[in-house]
């Protein structure tokens, strides 16, 4: 059974244990291993960081939006915002790169979000905002007890 | 959750034990205090205690990198000890560990640095 679960939050930098705590409740019906439901938090973290810093440059009139579905044992994540939206979307996924050194940025936001995760999309539109999609199959309890 | 943060400095070292969830809306908090006492203390070496750490994203990562740079000016070095296998794997992927040692407990750290 397909199970959705949406959110939406002003672009404050306190909101972000908020975002990870909320979405690790919800997956956590899917009875995820430890280590699974750190790096769902993780890579949550790293997006609406994104969202808040970049897309907003920390407007905290911004709205993120989270989108969570769950069916099976995947689960589905979007992170979307209405923000500066991304000119190079290539550059932003390498490793170490950053557009804000002086913040004490490390670049490596997109590179946890493909390590942690079984698949990333990332649409954005220069002016109208950035929505990451990201897919993980978590691994089935029942198969590890067999 | 938020972080809590505990200094110690002895002699030229400084000892960070971090507890908590470090985040982009904790990390300005450690940059500051942290960068801080760097300054006044003319600190040259760090020890970073992540055992009670129980969250950290690339923000983390970010603010910790901010310290080495700080730390390298003054020819200093910067040893995280008490890492958890889930942190282990964010210091790996972004190559932390090329220039920040590790040891298993903060007494090792210490003994490291000549402080213990």
């Amino acid at each position: 059974m397909k199970n959705e679960m949406n959110l939406q939050f002003s672009a404050l930098s306190q909101n972000e244990s908020f975002a990870r705590v909320t979405v690790a409740a919800f997956i956590a019906q899917l009875d995820p291993t430890m280590d699974e439901l750190t790096e769902i938090k993780t890579v949550v973290s790293e997006a609406v960081t994104n969202a808040i810093i970049h897309g907003y440059e920390n407007d905290p009139s911004g709205i993120v939006y989270i989108s969570v579905t769950i069916e099976e044992n995947v689960i589905d994540l979007t992170i979307r915002d209405n923000g500066l939206g991304i000119v190079n979307v290539e550059e932003a996924r390498q490793p170490l790169f950053t557009t804000k050194p002086e913040l004490e940025r490390s670049g490596m936001g997109f590179t946890i979000m493909e390590n942690f995760m079984d698949e990333i999309e990332i649409h954005s539109q220069p002016g109208s905002g950035t929505e990451v999609k990201l897919r993980k199959s978590l691994k089935s309890r029942k198969m590890l007890c067999n | 959750m938020s972080l809590t943060i505990d200094f110690e400095t002895r002699h030229d070292v400084l000892c960070i034990r971090l507890g908590g969830e470090l985040d982009h809306h904790t990390a300005d908090e450690l940059r500051e205090k942290a960068s801080d006492l760097i300054e006044r203390n003319e600190i040259r070496h760090i020890v970073l205690n992540l055992e009670q750490l129980t969250f950290m994203d690339s923000s983390g990562l970010g603010v910790i990198l901010g310290r080495y740079k700080q730390i390298k000016q003054v020819h200093g070095e910067m040893v995280v000890c008490a890492i958890s296998p889930s942190l282990q794997r964010l210091f790996d992927m972004s190559g932390l560990f090329k220039i920040i040692k590790m040891e298993p407990t903060e007494e090792f750290a210490l003994q490291r640095l000549g402080v213990a």
